[in-house]
């Protein structure tokens, strides 16, 4: 047959175990995907009979919807079990939920965990594929994938584009999958905030720091702001929420500093008016409701490639 | 391969001017038996099956000066072996203009078992409902697992089970030709 490609992984843990070949490969069978959600009927067969389960030990909107969609347009059955209605506050060890998740026989489990590695734990003890849905501050591949194929669906390639990443780092998976992501596929990436919330070597991670937010916007293609988490902001990073928006803020006069046609990305949920401001949110350069259904369809071609060729 | 057998030419059944010929042939075909190009889509079954639809709207287009629609199905997900297989295709994006009410003719390279047929009725059904699908191939090489049957055929090819019927087109081999290969086992 022609062009048969395959991923080697048997599952989705990170950014970090994935090569340039097979992020090309999800990516551009992801846009494949893309189309089948714009359907009247938005359901293929592929995956009929193949049971998936998440585990959602964190809360989620978009994620969650998104893997249970996906599931659904793939014909996949799917179980999706989340913290505020099940046992897993129960006080149940991870290592006995694993167990139990084992001997229901799921060939995927997607998990969410608020311990970076929980999702490597649950791989090495399970005969399934797991994928990780954000474990910790440690890393949300998924996210990653979607807003490579976002910035794709604008600029054809990543290689040379100039990604800056603004706001709270040091508690966001999402940025730490980005700056994975977006550096190995060939993109200069650039993270700025607070120092209290950039920690220290990140830029081992391949990206550079600049602190001042003006200086990092000059020649941006990519402008993605970062979610304040005011949930795990236990100690105090920043002076105030007032000085946080006037210094690292998102507004019309910086995104102007930015290229012309620099695209505006937020992982969502939004702080309206902390991180970022409306009228760039809802303004031209924002596609950030364009990363909603892109990451509907990672998920279908994460799940086509892990559970679609046989052995 | 896992076995040791390996692809040989055999012979050419249709070189660059019969495929034209075929196709020349076929178009008219089409529009006498839907009595001209009204509601008329042309869906091509990638891959192969996507340029030789484009030839065949460029054809009608000659003769009845009006323009065809032509859509191009990627039928990976509907697949019925993809757990038999040890190899994963490739999933390509599909693009079918508006079908609802319209006549369908789906085109392909080679007609064998009819299961990529069934796979290509399937996912057009998701797609919408057209009044009827027609089916047009270049070949057909017989062996049907299915009760499926074409409608427009270029060539009958006659084959044994141990042959393969390959198409070759310019706009993706860069040759243009329709050879059958036989599998013969690698002396060691």
């Amino acid at each position: 047959m022609n062009d048969v490609q395959q991923l080697r992984q048997k599952h989705i843990l990170g950014l970090a175990e994935l090569s340039v070949e097979e992020m090309t490969l999800i990516l551009q069978t992801s846009e494949s995907m893309r189309e089948i959600i714009d359907r009247p009927i938005k359901q293929v067969p592929t995956l009929r009979g193949r049971q998936v389960l998440s585990l959602f030990y964190e809360s989620s909107t978009r994620t969650k919807a998104s893997f249970d969609l996906a599931c659904k347009y793939m014909s996949a059955g799917a179980v999706s079990i989340s913290k505020d209605s099940s046992s897993l506050t129960k006080g149940e060890s991870l290592r006995d939920t694993v167990r139990n998740v084992e001997i229901m026989g799921p060939e995927v489990v997607i998990m969410r965990h608020p311990s970076g590695g929980a999702c490597h734990y649950l791989a090495r003890n399970v005969s399934s594929s797991v994928i990780n849905a954000g474990d910790g501050t440690h890393e949300h591949p998924t996210q990653g994938l979607l807003d490579m194929l976002t910035v794709l669906q604008h600029k054809e390639h990543l290689d040379g584009l100039n990604v800056v990443i603004v706001g709270d780092v040091f508690h966001s998976r999402v940025a730490r999958s980005n700056i994975i992501g977006f550096s190995r596929m060939g993109a200069n990436v650039v993270v700025s905030g607070p120092s209290t919330l950039l920690p220290p070597y990140i830029e081992e991670m391949g990206c550079q720091v600049e602190s001042d937010l003006d200086h990092a916007l000059a020649e941006a293609d990519v402008v993605y702001v970062l979610r304040l988490q005011l949930e795990r902001q236990s100690a105090s990073y920043f002076p105030s929420l007032r000085e946080y928006t006037e210094l690292y803020g998102l507004n019309e006069r910086r995104l102007a500093l930015a290229k012309p046609d620099a695209l505006l990305m937020h992982p969502g949920p939004m702080n309206r008016g902390v991180e970022i401001d409306s009228d760039v949110a809802d303004g031209a350069q924002s596609v950030i409701l364009e990363q909603v259904p892109n990451g509907v369809a990672v998920r279908m071609a994460l799940l086509y490639l892990l559970l679609g060729g046989g052995e | 391969m896992a076995n040791d057998s390996v692809l040989k030419p055999k012979a050419t059944i249709m070189d660059e001017a019969g495929i034209k010929r075929a196709l020349v042939r076929i178009s008219h075909e089409i529009v006498e038996r839907n009595k001209g190009t009204e509601n008329l889509v042309l869906v091509g079954i990638r891959r192969r099956g996507v340029p030789i639809a484009q030839r065949l709207a460029a054809f009608i287009s000659d003769t009845e000066a009006t323009e065809v629609p032509v859509g191009m199905l990627d039928i990976t997900l509907y697949r019925d072996d993809l757990t038999l297989r040890h190899d994963q295709p490739m999933v390509h994006r599909t693009e079918v203009p508006d079908i609802n009410g319209k006549t369908v003719v789906l085109v392909d390279d080679v007609l064998y078992t009819g299961r990529t047929v069934r796979a290509a009725m399937d996912a057009l059904m998701d797609l919408g409902r057209p009044s009827s699908i027609q089916l047009m191939v270049l070949t057909d090489r017989g062996h049907r697992e299915l009760p499926i049957r074409a409608d427009y055929v270029g060539k009958n090819v006659p084959t044994s089970k141990h042959e393969l019927v390959e198409v070759r087109l310019n706009e993706v081999d860069n040759v243009e030709d329709v050879l059958i290969m036989e599998k013969v086992e690698r002396d060691e």
